[in-house]
């Protein structure tokens, strides 16, 4: 290498790279295949329970680009997925199993709803003082989980289940003693400040400014990841925490400030989501955003970069399913089905790295019989 | 306050809710105890017990026989577990992801399944369902204070108990049950010795397939009498909990999942008294997510304790013995 710096391959030279690596290429084509057989699935499954299922079928594929306000419902489905995903890729990048993003995203939007309904403040200033406030909790219920793994070995995934179920309650208990309205029949919290709302994208839609808030965020996760220390650490600390740990990494460390960004971010998300798209708190339940985070971040190999893409596909697949529902016999429910299929075959190694392992036997068999070749040659001589 | 208290735990209603709010938290933490014996951790248990409180009901409105339903539930979240196993030992997938993806399938999948069926996406109260049976027991039902908690209970109360002492033997008595030892301490060891993980694997995932749907049907045609949606309320993931305080015996289980079922029991209790519903709700979890944490904690104190006698050459008395760690000390597995 010399002292001359190795050059980074521009744009275009990494897309050529990506289709001339077949360790990169096959994954990324068994992902894509992953989708298309849910796809097939759920339209098997139309077939299955519809009684008109070809109406169904068109409703589930192409309601999204069918009707305007369908399109702009989806991307307003992609902004909460695109933050938990986003946590999510954090997360897994560590190789921790952690679901607590849930948890920090319900109390992000508590914290909001808080926020919003006592403060007054400036607007702009005051969606952006719940965000951070917001975060700041989320990140600190994020450590929950990473604390008690890290100090006495307690399954990660395990806890945060638990603290899941235990936030829950107590946001419900909150938004119920403190902020309910008592004017409402329905379990509603009292109406958020005029100044709380984040400004419309689009005049008569519902587009919200938290779809350029998750933008944004894409692009800082990225950097953070793959272009700054801590990124790096997280990085090296996930893919083998021992040789981290012999390099110098302080891997508990890092792990903490993992989760407490991860969960920053499910927080954040949780409150865009609150000052974008209502005018009170009206979960009735557990919206479970974190669910599909781990699809998202799945689908995107884990890789923020590809998050946005990701979460388009699962809006789209949402939002096809709810305008079929809504028009058909179909229950939105089936949608469950196919994200939990998703996520088998991508967690499956065997089945991501088929090509791979086919290639490798095939190459080996070839060395064996050349090899074998050549000692009869020279067993002949 | 304490006479509150005295009142509770004197009462015979009481403890016939802690008898019934235990047993389904039992039956999955046995389930959860011999998967994790064997190395592997079922997750997938809260999507089994989904699954087999939704077959179960539609079965045995279908036939008319609760027994029925019962054995149909069990078939269902024995195919969960076999799901689980598929794709965990045959395709390499991460364990833990695969459960939690089965669990999110199971969620949405049963409430599909019951809309399809009833068009009512809540309850199944339009389906004709059987509950098991409750048992009276002859003599004992005349006794003042034992009579009211332990005649009339559910008959999978008592097979829960039932189940105790199966899984104890499995795990103690029979060849089976040092195999699985085996294979859930050192897989190469086990292999070396002629046994075939995978098999072991397979075999205690339908184990804990058979407990989790004698559960579940039994939160559906028992506890209540119809299907609700998430009628599972996370005690597959309690249960998960559950095994870590129960330290991988089938007796342990009993006073691990007694923690949850007599604050569970409490808190109905609690309700009367005025307290934010919210917050007892969450008590339960609570109280098994703190002796998770003290759970992990001593044997974590222990092991290092362990670790530093051999560092300093002074070992326990009998030798080395085998000490929990790794998955069975609830984690610290790389994924």
């Amino acid at each position: 290498m010399n002292s001359k710096k190795t050059k980074r391959p521009g744009f275009f030279g990494s897309i050529r790279l990506f289709f001339t690596d077949r360790d990169k290429l096959e994954p990324a084509l068994i992902t894509i295949l992953a989708g298309a057989f849910s796809i097939l699935m759920g339209v098997g499954l139309i077939f299955i329970v519809s009684k008109d299922p070809v109406t169904s079928t068109k409703n589930f594929l192409l309601g999204p680009v069918l009707r305007t306000y369908n399109f702009y419902y989806l991307m307003i489905a992609m902004v909460p997925i695109t933050f938990t995903g986003l946590a999510m890729c954090i997360i897994y990048k560590l190789r921790y199993m952690s679901l607590i993003v849930d948890s920090s995203f319900y109390i992000g939007a508590v914290v909001a709803t808080a926020i919003g309904v006592k403060l007054s403040l400036p607007p702009g200033i005051h969606p952006a003082v719940a965000m951070i406030a917001a975060g700041l909790v989320g990140g600190l219920i994020g450590l929950l989980p990473a604390i008690l793994k890290i100090k006495w070995r307690a399954n990660e995934l395990v806890s945060s289940l638990m603290f899941n179920y235990i936030f829950y309650f107590i946001g419900s208990f909150i938004i119920l003693y403190y902020l309910r309205d008592r004017d409402q029949t329905i379990l509603a919290s009292l109406p958020f400040q005029k100044s709380f709302n984040l400004p419309k994208l689009v005049e008569n839609t519902q587009l919200h400014a938290g779809f350029i808030i998750a933008a944004v965020f894409v692009v800082i996760v990225s950097i953070f990841l793959f272009r700054t220390r801590w990124g790096f650490e997280i990085r090296i600390a996930g893919a083998n925490p021992k040789f981290a740990a012999y390099a110098g990494i302080p891997v508990a460390t890092v792990a903490l400030y993992a989760h407490f960004v991860a969960g920053f971010i499910g927080g954040l998300g949780g409150a865009v989501e609150m000052s974008g798209l209502y005018r009170a708190f009206i979960w009735q339940m557990n919206p479970s955003y974190a669910m599909d985070g781990v699809i998202v971040a799945m689908l995107a190999r884990k890789n923020p970069k590809f998050v946005p893409l990701s979460a388009f596909f699962l809006a789209y697949l949402r939002v096809g399913a709810d305008f079929m529902s809504r028009r058909g016999d179909v229950a939105f429910e089936f949608i469950t089905l196919l994200q939990g299929m998703i996520i088998l075959i991508l967690a499956s190694d065997k089945i991501l790295n088929y090509f791979k392992a086919r290639r490798l036997r095939r190459n080996a068999l070839l060395a064996e019989s050349s090899a074998n070749a050549a000692a009869a040659q020279g067993g002949q001589a | 306050m304490i006479e509150f208290i005295v009142n509770v735990f004197t009462s015979a209603n009481y403890w016939f809710i802690v008898l019934r709010s235990t047993a389904p938290i039992l039956l999955v933490t046995l389930g959860a105890v011999i998967t994790e014996s064997a190395g592997i951790k079922n997750m997938a248990l809260e999507g089994s017990m989904l699954w087999a409180a939704l077959v179960g009901v539609i079965v045995s409105s279908w036939t008319g026989s609760a027994w029925l339903g019962l054995l149909g539930g069990i078939l269902a979240a024995v195919a969960i577990a076999l799901t689980l196993g598929l794709f965990a030992l045959k395709l390499d997938a991460n364990a833990v992801l695969c459960g939690v993806a089965l669990n999110l399938f199971s969620t949405g999948g049963t409430v599909f399944v019951l809309f399809s069926l009833t068009g009512d996406k809540g309850i199944s109260s339009s389906l004709a369902s059987k509950t098991l049976p409750f048992i009276k027991i002859p003599f004992i039902q005349d006794i003042p204070w034992l009579g009211k908690v332990i005649s009339g209970q559910n008959v999978v109360i008592w097979l829960a108990i039932a189940a105790v002492v199966v899984v104890h033997f499995i795990m103690n008595k029979a060849t089976i049950g040092r195999r699985i030892k085996a294979t859930g301490e050192n897989v190469e060891a086990a292999k070396a010795a002629g046994i075939d993980p995978d098999h072991i694997k397979f075999f205690t995932l339908i184990v804990s397939g058979v407990l989790a749907g004698i559960a579940g049907c039994f939160l559906s045609m028992g506890y209540t009498s119809n299907f609700t949606s998430g009628i599972a309320a996370g005690r597959g993931y309690v249960a998960n909990a559950a095994q870590v305080v129960a330290g991988g015996t089938a007796v342990g289980a009993i006073f691990a999942s007694l923690i949850f079922g007599l604050t569970d029991a409490m808190a109905t209790y609690l309700q009367n008294v005025g307290l934010p519903p919210e917050l007892i709700q969450a008590l339960p979890y609570f109280v098994t997510i703190l002796g998770f944490i003290v759970v992990t904690l001593i044997r974590d104190r222990r092991e290092s304790i362990r670790k530093k006698k051999l560092f300093e050459g002074k070992l326990p008395k009998g030798g080395l013995k085998p000490v929990m760690t790794g998955s069975d000390a609830g984690g610290a597995t790389p994924v």
